[in-house]
């Protein structure tokens, strides 16, 4: 459709502010309807607008955020990781059965299972070229499984037994939970990667065109099976910090967190196809979640299927929105 | 995409990789089987078989409608939340007959399905974040319905769809739900392999541009595909709330786009489209129950049995990649 319809010669300059407006739009989007949102919250509720509100929202959006900064450098490469729910769950129990160990154990014990799983997946999707959706699907039920197996089907709930894993849990700074600071170290660090760095580069290559970074001479292979990696560790990660915060590693924990982060992504201007997106609009595609469910919360009386039907239906307007704009840029 | 940097081993004809990719899900059905045949007392039965083939149905069934999606190239994560807001139709309106009530459940997935299959080919939405958004927000609405309640069935009529059996009494009697399902089988293979429309729903999902230039009406054919998708869906979640007795918007259906996705797969469809092996759907599906059932049957806790199906994923996928036959 595009090769049709691609004229000779410059473009005439309506066009180009169009096109320019439409940008903008996919990448700070986001952002600008947070800010409405976070508005309309405070004049509308007076229970919204408080210290101890914001801190909530912010530890509720940091478990998720850490998970989205690994979703993001999956999708980025055009690729997909539904299991990041599953490995949250199993983060959460190895890290409760490695505080055994001291925090030492609590934190390297989970990471170390989840890069292991995080290169089984990678090495399919990049070595054995398998389709990463079905590779991932099949990580979701086997880690699931994994974790049930580890806890006699779901019913042992193992307890943080380490002072200090709990302390980086539930302690904090200025009002905010260490998690909060974890995460936000996490975004800045793969904000640097992924713009100032060779792999963060590599990456975004990868996504644009794969036959253009093969021909470049770029590790592609090496790419895909990179990002699967690090989206294991963060979600190993996101898991451990979660078990720290509640104190125990609950197996059933994290179902569905997979849509939640994929949503956040994708909210944040993220193209599924690959290429093209930021870290800062996946921390606004999170917050957004968050923030919308805290102010459902607020309304009180209102269920979680409201809240289903209410973030559904945003992600359907905002991939619509998003699909339109980036036809607009394409013209 | 991946021209460039995939070097695909063409298997040969008559090669043992060619072999399996063929005929690998009908080699797995009769390999457990077997095991069943040796190693399980009781399983060659004709209640068991029964038990196997009416708790598969709504599997199938799903099954059938992902097999058309995939074949264009798409997903449907929808299914599980269409089958929920079935369910949660169903009893609202059995006052007005249990025709009336089922003919609204099925229009309700429509509803889904257009919703579903407008993104995809009026706005070119991605079709796994169109039907997530959808998967997410459905399930809502089936709750609000159902007013997060579980409510009992008691209609004669509906609970025979899910119950009842033809010649009720005999041995050889045959559960009205394996009958539903064979003829939609019957119904979707008649479809994708002799009209017209599954040779273009084929060939969109073998090379989108080219059925474009060529005049395909791309844009219907993807709409119709997400809206019997839908419907089919809306079946499996009448089918299983008449077998349950009850209506559970909350829990029906949950994880079965993921078993549905899988039994398309694991029966040689591949994702990427162009392709649909209803017989190897049909076969998928019966793999995954009859491997459920086995590991139940030997007491397997439910924890690896999941692994299990996992592996099995992984193995259909590995042996599937790369393959070059069309047809």
């Amino acid at each position: 459709m595009t090769i049709l319809e691609t004229s000779a010669g410059p473009a005439p300059r309506s066009q180009v502010n169009r096109e320019r407006i439409a940008a903008l739009a996919q990448s700070y989007g986001a952002a600008v309807i947070l800010v409405i949102l976070l508005v309309a919250g405070s004049i509308a509720f007076p229970t919204f607008l408080s210290v101890s509100n914001f801190a909530n929202i912010a530890t509720q959006s940091s478990f998720l955020l850490i998970i989205a900064i690994g979703m993001t450098f999956v999708i980025l490469t055009g690729g997909i990781d539904l299991s990041v729910g599953s490995m949250y769950a199993l983060g959460g129990v190895l890290a409760a059965y490695g505080s055994h160990w001291g925090v030492f154990g609590a934190f390297a014990l989970p990471l170390a299972v989840a890069a292991v799983i995080g290169a089984i997946q990678g090495a399919l999707v990049a070595y054995a070229k398998m389709a990463a959706f079905i590779v991932t699907l099949a990580g979701l039920l086997g880690v699931r499984g994994l974790v049930y197996a580890i806890t006699n089907g779901g019913s042992t709930t193992p307890l943080i037994q380490d002072p200090v894993t709990a302390a980086i849990g539930q302690g904090g700074l200025v009002g905010l939970r260490w998690p909060v600071f974890i995460a936000l170290a996490a975004l800045v660090i793969g904000s640097v990667l992924l713009s100032r760095s060779r792999g963060g580069q590599a990456v975004l290559a990868v996504g644009g065109s794969e036959n253009a970074a093969a021909l470049m001479g770029l590790p592609v292979a090496r790419v895909h099976f990179s990002v699967y990696v690090l989206s294991a560790l963060c979600a190993g990660l996101s898991g451990a910090l979660t078990a720290a915060y509640s104190s125990s590693g609950v197996p059933n924990v994290g179902v569905g967190l997979e849509l939640s982060a994929i949503s956040a992504v994708v909210i944040g201007g993220t193209l599924l196809t690959g290429g093209r997106g930021n870290l800062v609009g996946t921390l606004a595609g999170v917050l957004l979640l968050t923030v919308i469910q805290n102010l459902i919360n607020q309304v009180g009386s209102l269920s979680s299927s409201v809240q289903a039907v209410v973030s559904g239906a945003f992600l359907a307007i905002v991939v619509i929105v998003q699909t339109v704009l980036a036809r607009t840029q394409r013209l | 995409m991946t021209q460039a940097t995939v070097t695909i081993k063409l298997p040969r004809r008559g090669s043992a990789l060619g072999f399996l990719q063929k005929y690998g899900v009908y080699v797995a059905l009769l390999l457990v089987l077997l095991f069943n045949l040796v190693f399980t007392p009781n399983f060659f039965e004709l209640d068991n078989f029964r038990t196997q083939f009416v708790q598969v149905v709504p599997v199938l069934v799903v099954a059938l409608g992902m097999a058309l999606v995939i074949g264009t190239e798409g997903i449907d994560l929808s299914v599980g939340a269409v089958m929920a807001l079935a369910a949660a139709i169903v009893p609202l309106y059995i006052g007005y007959g249990a025709i009336p009530a089922i003919l609204i459940a099925i229009a309700g997935g429509l509803v889904v399905g257009l919703i579903n299959g407008s993104m995809v080919a009026f706005i070119g939405v991605q079709p796994i974040v169109a039907t997530l958004s959808l998967m997410v927000a459905g399930r809502g609405i089936a709750l609000l319905i159902a007013n997060e309640q579980l409510r009992p069935v008691s209609d004669l009529f509906v609970l025979a769809l899910g119950r009842g059996s033809l010649f009720e009494d005999q041995p050889w009697r045959i559960p009205y739900a394996v009958i539903i399902a064979v003829v939609l089988v019957v119904v979707v293979a008649l479809l994708v392999n002799r009209t017209t429309f599954g040779k273009q729903l084929l060939a969109i999902g073998g090379n989108r541009r080219a059925a474009q230039l060529a005049g395909l009406p791309v844009k219907r054919i993807l709409l119709s595909v997400y809206v019997i998708s839908a419907a089919l869906a809306a079946i499996a979640g009448i089918i299983g709330t008449a077998r349950l007795g009850a209506s559970v918007p909350s829990t029906i259906g949950n994880l079965i786009e993921l078993s549905a996705i899988t039994a398309v797969v694991v029966g040689g469809t591949p994702l990427t489209g162009g392709q649909v092996k209803i017989a190897g759907t049909v076969a998928g599906a019966l793999l995954l129950q009859f491997i459920t059932a086995t590991l139940v049957k030997h007491d397997v806790p439910d924890a690896y049995s999941q692994i299990v199906q996992a592996a099995i994923i992984l193995a259909a996928v590995y042996i599937q990649r790369g393959r070059i036959f069309k047809r």
